[in-house]
């Protein structure tokens, strides 16, 4: 019973805090969670918003799933942890949906599809069934945050090139209908790359993220 | 009927569950080692997304929708009961799921054999879900127009994930740069199919 009595932020707890962060990154190591990732990555606001949304559910998720690991028979376990998070879920949607409604708008159908954000799902089964409360709400937080600093990033490269804004703000100058009516990088004819406002650049950009991360990192490299 | 046609192509190819929506990308990365394998998850997928997205076409309209239970009398054709239509899609898609797999397994044994392992995993494929929570969304007048829409974003998905795992296959014997092995050029082939699928769009049919 020792591990009762360890410290709330011991150092193995801090770990799955920030393991997921990097050496074992959910969307670039695990594979887990990437149709979100992808889809609302065109701004920063709703890849924020989705970020959060998926923390809170993996976390609390990941707890009462952890809480009533010894009542849950092992052949029905899918379909319980499917009604826990769908219903976490829920309250997320209709929170977004009262509080900040154009960005649950540009989320559309991707709030509903965190049920089967494999994020979610792959913690309860790997982590939360065979842990204590404190330490799945660590590890779903860890996740949600991994999860979350590459959606930032993905989402900061695609909203800075392709309309030159942060969170909706001109940072790059403002852009006229001619070059004379232009602020900042614009008036020296710089263009935005509209191809990083399209679907398939996405997928471009996370290929290029995971090849620097294991150039740097290479005992992450697979082999054939 | 011409209408149903092009529903059907659009759902295959402009709105290709993958490439436009990057729905089901999980086990779209996962399971697509061996052209083998993907072509059982594929299947699988289309059989599933054929009858789960009609059951819920019909769910939505006669349950959940504003006005939906107004076939059980007036008093109850104000209810709005959308806000659970998460829940009882992903429970309809379970059930369903758990269903299909005993139904194959008693009359298709050999059926069975070669989808058995990745029925269980198609429940927590977001193109599944993702399906459903579009069907919704667009909102279809007929029951048939919801069965090719299934059909259609099944055989999308299926045709994705064929062609990745035929790439793949082939790209196993050259020599991609050490940190980008497996995943990474997996990824990028994607973006790279993906906008060549982005042709399609401006097609108008």
């Amino acid at each position: 019973m020792s591990e009762e009595k360890e410290a709330l932020f011991s150092k193995k707890n801090r770990s799955l805090l920030s393991d997921p962060l990097n050496d074992n990154n959910p969307i670039t190591v695990q594979v887990l969670g990437v149709c979100s990732a992808l889809a609302i990555t065109v701004q920063l606001k709703p890849a924020i918003v989705m970020a959060i949304s998926v923390t809170v559910v993996t976390a609390f998720s990941n707890v009462i799933i952890s809480m009533l690991r010894n009542l849950i028979p092992n052949r029905i376990r899918i379909i319980v942890q499917l009604v826990v998070v769908a219903a976490l879920v829920i309250l997320v949607d209709q929170v977004l949906k009262a509080y900040s409604y154009d960005v649950s708008k540009q989320l559309s159908v991707f709030v509903g599809l965190i049920i089967t954000n494999c994020i979610v799902m792959g913690r309860l089964e790997a982590f939360a069934l065979a842990n204590k409360p404190w330490r799945s709400f660590l590890d779903g937080v860890g996740n949600g945050a991994g999860y979350g600093l590459l959606l930032v990033v993905v989402a900061f490269f695609r909203e800075l090139l392709g309309s030159g804004k942060l969170f909706g703000f001109e940072v790059l100058g403002h852009k006229g209908v001619t070059l004379a009516e232009s602020t900042g990088l614009y008036a020296m004819g710089y263009e935005n790359n509209g191809l990083m406002l399209l679907s398939p650049m996405a997928l471009i950009v996370v290929g290029i993220i995971i090849w620097l991360q294991r150039s740097k990192n290479r005992k992450l490299i697979e082999k054939h | 009927m011409q209408e149903l046609a092009s529903l059907f192509v659009k759902s295959i190819f402009i709105e290709n569950m993958i490439f436009a929506y990057f729905l089901g990308m999980c086990s779209y990365l996962a399971v697509s080692k061996t052209v083998k394998t993907a072509v059982g998850l594929g299947v699988a997928v289309v059989f599933v997304q054929a009858i789960t997205i009609p059951v819920n076409y019909l769910l939505d309209n006669y349950l959940l929708k504003p006005g939906a239970l107004s076939w059980l009398g007036e008093e109850y054709a104000s209810y709005d009961l959308s806000f659970l239509s998460f829940i009882m899609f992903i429970a309809v898609i379970a059930s369903m799921v758990q269903l299909v797999e005993m139904i194959v397994e008693k009359f298709a044994p050999a059926l069975y054999g070669a989808l058995g392992i990745f029925l269980p995993l198609i429940a927590v494929n977001c193109a599944i879900l993702g399906g459903s929570l579009f069907m919704q969304q667009k909102d279809f007048g007929t029951l048939t127009e919801a069965v090719t829409y299934g059909v259609g974003s099944g055989v999308g998905w299926f045709l994705a994930i064929l062609a990745i795992a035929a790439i793949r296959e082939k790209i196993a014997y050259s020599h991609v740069p050490a940190p980008l092995r497996g995943l990474g050029i997996t990824f990028l082939i994607t973006g790279l199919m993906a906008i060549a699928f982005m042709s399609f769009m401006g097609i108008k049919i």
